[in-house]
Order: C-alpha cells, then structure tokens, then sequence
C-alpha cells in the first residue's frame, strides 16, 4: 500500500523531515496515524452512507418488517408525473437561473477586474462579497420584505401611481429565480473574477488597433479567455441551485415544489425512507451528472475547479 | 473595454449605472430586512408606525401580554446558544483533521495519495441534502442493528446535535483541508530541517517552526467552519432532532409567519457574520486558497 515504509533512501521523497527519512519504522507509525482520520470521515460520512443509501434505495416493503429487494422505488418515480415533474422543474429552473447568474455577472466581474484599479477595486470586491457572509435564510427574508403584498415594491409602484392596487408579487417563479440569482451571485462572480484578472489588457489593446469591434472582442478573446471561470462559476451555482430549499420553499407558490421538497418530505414527514433514498440518488445522479458534463465539455479536473 | 481604449461617455455612464444597479439589488433585501427590525407594528411590513426596539429590547412578552423582543426570547437565544455550541465543536475537529490532512497530503508520498484527493473533494459536490439523509439513514440503521441484536442503545447515533455536528463537518473538514493544505505547500522544509540539525525533536520542531507558519490558515479555517456551521441549513435540517439550531429555528418561525423579532435577530446576524468575514480578511488566511 505505502512506499513510505521502504527503507531505500532513494525512493523517498526529499521532502520528507530528516528523521522520517532516518526511521522507517516510525514514518510508517505516523503515515497510518495520519491516515485515520480522513479514512474515518470519508468512510463513515461519505462512502458508507452513500452505499447504504443506493441499498436502501433497493429495499421494496412487502410487509411489515419484510423486504425484498428490486427498481420498484425508481419505477414508481418514473410512473408518477408529479415525482418526475418536479425533478424535470427543478433542473430546468436550475438551468435557467444558473444562465441568468451568469449573465448578470459576467459584467459586474469584468468591471471589478478590467475597470478598477487598486484600492477602489479591492474595496467594490469586499462590497460584492459582503451581502454572502449572512444566512441564505436572511437574504430569503430580505426578498419575503421586498415582494410579498404588503411589501416595499408593491408599495413603491403603488404610491408612484404605476399600479391601481397593490401585487403580491410572491408564489411564482420569477420570485423563486430571482432568489436563487440572488443567492447564487458570490460563486459566479468570485471565479469570474480570478479568470478575467489574468487576462493581459494588452490583448483586448492589440484587438482594438486591430480594428476589432466590442463584440468581437468580447467572443473572440475575453469569453474564450474566461471559460474556466464561467464553467467552475455555472457548476457550482447550478449545483447549489438544484439543491436549494430555503428559497423555492418561500419565495415559490403552493404550485412550485423543489425536489429538494420532496425528499424531506420522504424522509422526514412520510417517513418513507425506502423511497426517499431513490429520490435522493436521483438528485445526486443529476446534479452530478451536469457536473461530470460540465467538465468533460470543457476538458478541466474536479480538483482545479473546487479549488 | 478596458480604461486604456477610448469609449463614448454614454457606454461609459451606462456601464457604471448597471453597477451601480447591481449594488442596489445586492443590498436591497438586507436592507429591507434591517429597517423592519426597527418598525413599532406587528407585522415586517409597510405601513411604517414609527421607530422602536421593542423587538430587540422589549421583555412585555413574559408577563403573557405584549411583544417579545429578541434578547429576552427565550426559544431564540437558546437557539443561538445551540448554534454555538455546534459551530464551536465543529470548528474545533475541522480545523484539527484539516491540519492533519495537510500534513498527510502534503508531506507524505504513498500510492493512492491521488484518489484520496479527490475524494476528499466529493462532499463539495454533493448536495447537502443528500449528506444529510445518507448519514441519517446509515446512522440510524446501525443503531437498529445494534439495538436489534445487542439491545444496546446508541442514541448519539438518532438525530440530534451529534448528528448535526457530524454532518457539518463531513463537508467543512474538506474546506479546512484545502486552506491548511495550501499554506502548508508554501512552507520551506529546510526551516523544519533547521531546527532539527539544532538538536530539537520532530515534535519540537513541527510544533515551534512548522504550526506558527500555519497559524494564519488555521484561523481562517476555523473562521470560515464557524460561518458555514452558523449558517448551515441544509445538512442540518435533516439531521437535527428537539434541539434546534438557530438556522431551523428561523426556518419554522418564517414558515409561521414572519415576525419582526426574527428581522431583528438576522440584524445581529448579519453585523456578527460581518465582523467574523472581516475578521477573515485580516488574518488573510483564506487568500493561499485562491478562492
């Protein structure tokens, strides 16, 4: 398993504290040492859990106490409209907001990394960040204020005479995306804004002598320039985005259901554990599954995106 | 496009008013979210009735009539309490594996040093409440067979705090690991080295050259495991049992009806969040991460 035990000199790195290279013995000692930890927590939080939930995912209650084992937990996903609907929903609606994000972004952290200059600019991008440090549930509460009927918009369009009545402008889709753009901003702008700061403005200069319009520009040096950016930014805000709950479950309608919903409601409220292990590796297999074709599409590494 | 080529002032004012929109719009809600804190109604919401603190201050609530304010809710501060209990422990394993794992992944050369990488990195890209369910169900299934089978009870293993510390940590410990990890990438062996040809122990070398060199990280580490534990929800709401952190307890209090008591509660969130991030700026811990 380890070459570290190996008492040839050579073969071990040089990196290594001079009395590790000396006792093999005790390197040994400490590489298992060291190992324990992260083999406890990826075992015991991670992998294990996950198997035993596809395992449970498996499990068909014939009766009490009885099981077998069969795909009838996924069928039943598949045979019901409104499991497969809402699953189908909450991806599209994913997608949608994750463009949105993207979109309102990309200027914001062109701005940050093109147009500002010193402290000005290290102070708009501590602005930027700022509003992410406070709970999601704050922020929910921040668009409860300004959308629900008795709230600051309605009442602005009221009082300026452009509506009749005051609008509950709550429970529909449009709340639950602007939410989620909301929530979503800081991890679309933060790696925008890495990717877009190595970009020499001596390049952009040479297009324009070139003769070369703001479009052209824009597709032919800064997109391409930016794409790890826009790929690391739109994975994780499409991830976060699927599972969310705290926003499509108050800024959404009686009518929206998140997925996210209906796992909870599996687990925790029907206690149907058997189904809602399917639902869960359902969502896990989508969200992963944009995530894997993200990557593959645009040829980056899971480890260069994270971090 | 960039301030070195010549742009029409109209493009430039309105690129610069799209900013500025942008900043309102970031602001908007947090703001909406503070001044009702402050309004003397019932309700978080227009019309405006005047200023008061009530919801911070007021302790007419317990004589059976009159508000609550958030200082003397009993329910809430407790809650908060929770929360930093949990952030608390949670911090203090994330913070500590992190540095072991750092040492691991940085200083020792073993096969399958890559996997274990990548691995590492998974509980990033699961969505946390997915986390939530599969530690519940693998956790609770043990405890069945254990109490099937050996009639013991294990009940740290049903939901409840330790369950929510677990579940917490299982992602934050990653965030920790890459922190750590990176500062401990730049640190030069030969000081270490250095203090050992001195005639110091392994020990005492890691612990006088090589933990003051990770000290910047460490606090950032565990800055950043103190906001993402305070604010977890997702994880949480799946794992908590009859005590509620304080993110649970503003989830069933919205889902009520708001009141202006949970407006002021986010109020003193937000300034302690923000001085905690601003704290994390200072130590500049986070910055090796590149994030």
């Amino acid at each position: 398993m380890t070459e570290i035990g190996s008492s040839d000199l050579g073969a071990t790195p040089a990196k290594l504290p001079t009395s590790v290279r000396r006792q093999p013995g005790v390197a040994r000692l400490w590489f298992y040492l060291l190992l324990l930890p992260p083999v406890l927590w990826l075992g015991l939080l991670i992998i294990l859990p996950h198997i035993q939930l596809f395992i449970l995912s498996l499990k068909e209650k014939v009766a009490p106490r009885v099981y077998t084992y069969g795909l009838d937990n996924y069928i039943g996903f598949f045979n019901e409209p409104l499991y497969w609907m809402t699953l189908l929903r909450t991806a599209t609606i994913s997608i949608l907001a994750t463009a949105l994000t993207l979109v309102i972004a990309f200027p914001v952290a062109y701005y940050i990394a093109k147009m500002l200059r010193g402290r000005t600019k290290n102070l708009i991008f501590v602005l930027a960040l700022l509003p992410f440090w406070v709970s999601e549930l704050v922020r929910t509460l921040g668009w409860i204020m300004l959308l629900r009927e008795t709230g600051i918009i309605s009442n602005t369009l009221l009082s300026l005479g452009l509506i009749p009545e005051r609008v509950e402008l709550l429970g529909n889709d449009a709340a639950i995306i602007t939410g989620l753009v909301y929530t979503s901003m800081l991890f679309m702008v933060v790696p925008l804004i890495n990717s877009l700061d190595s970009l020499d403005d001596s390049l952009i200069e040479a297009a324009y002598d070139l003769g070369g319009k703001g479009v052209a520009i824009l597709r032919e040096i800064i997109i391409p320039h930016a794409m790890p950016g826009i790929v690391a930014g739109s994975i994780v805000v499409f991830m976060l985005t699927l599972g969310n709950i705290v926003t499509p479950a108050f800024l959404g309608g009686k009518n929206s259901i998140w997925f996210t919903d209906q796992i909870y409601q599996k687990f925790i409220v029907r206690f149907n554990w058997e189904q809602g292990s399917a639902f869960g590796f359902l969502l896990l297999i989508t969200s992963s599954l944009v995530v894997w074709l993200g990557l593959k599409l645009t040829r980056q590494s899971l480890a260069k995106t994270i971090t | 496009m960039i301030p070195s080529i010549p742009r029409s002032s109209a493009a430039k004012f309105t690129y610069a008013a799209y900013i500025f929109v942008f900043f309102v719009y970031l602001f908007a809600p947090l703001i909406a979210v503070s001044v009702f804190a402050f309004n003397d109604s019932q309700f978080p919401s227009l019309p405006w009735r005047g200023f008061t603190l009530d919801w911070f201050l007021s302790s007419a609530g317990r004589t059976g009539v009159g508000r609550t304010g958030l200082f003397f809710d009993n329910g809430l501060m407790s809650s908060i309490g929770t929360s930093t209990k949990v952030a608390i422990i949670v911090t203090l394993i994330s913070v500590t594996v992190g540095t072991t794992n750092a040492f691991l992944l940085e200083r020792m050369n073993f096969r399958g040093r890559g996997i274990l990488y990548v691995v590492m990195l998974w509980p990033l890209v699961i969505p946390g409440v997915i986390l939530g369910v599969s530690i519940l169900q693998f956790m609770s299934t043990i405890a069945n067979g254990l109490e099937d089978f050996f009639n013991i009870r294990i009940d740290f293993m049903r939901p409840g705090l330790p369950l929510v510390i677990a579940g917490q940590f299982s992602f934050i410990a990653t965030i920790a690991t890459l922190i750590i990890s990176a500062r401990l990438r730049k640190f030069d062996i030969e000081l270490e080295e250095a203090a050992l040809n001195l005639g110091a122990s392994h020990w005492m070398a890691i612990w006088t050259v090589t933990l003051p060199f990770l000290r910047p990280s460490m606090i950032g580490a565990g800055i950043i495991s103190i906001l993402m534990s305070f604010e977890n929800f997702n994880t949480t709401l799946m794992l908590v049992g009859s005590d509620a952190p304080i993110t649970i307890r503003v989830f069933t209090a919205m889902r009520d009806g708001v009141s202006p008591v949970i407006n002021a509660l986010s109020l003193v969130m937000m300034f302690a969040m923000a001085t905690l991030a601003i704290g994390l700026m200072f130590t500049g811990g986070s910055k090796d991460q590149g994030k």
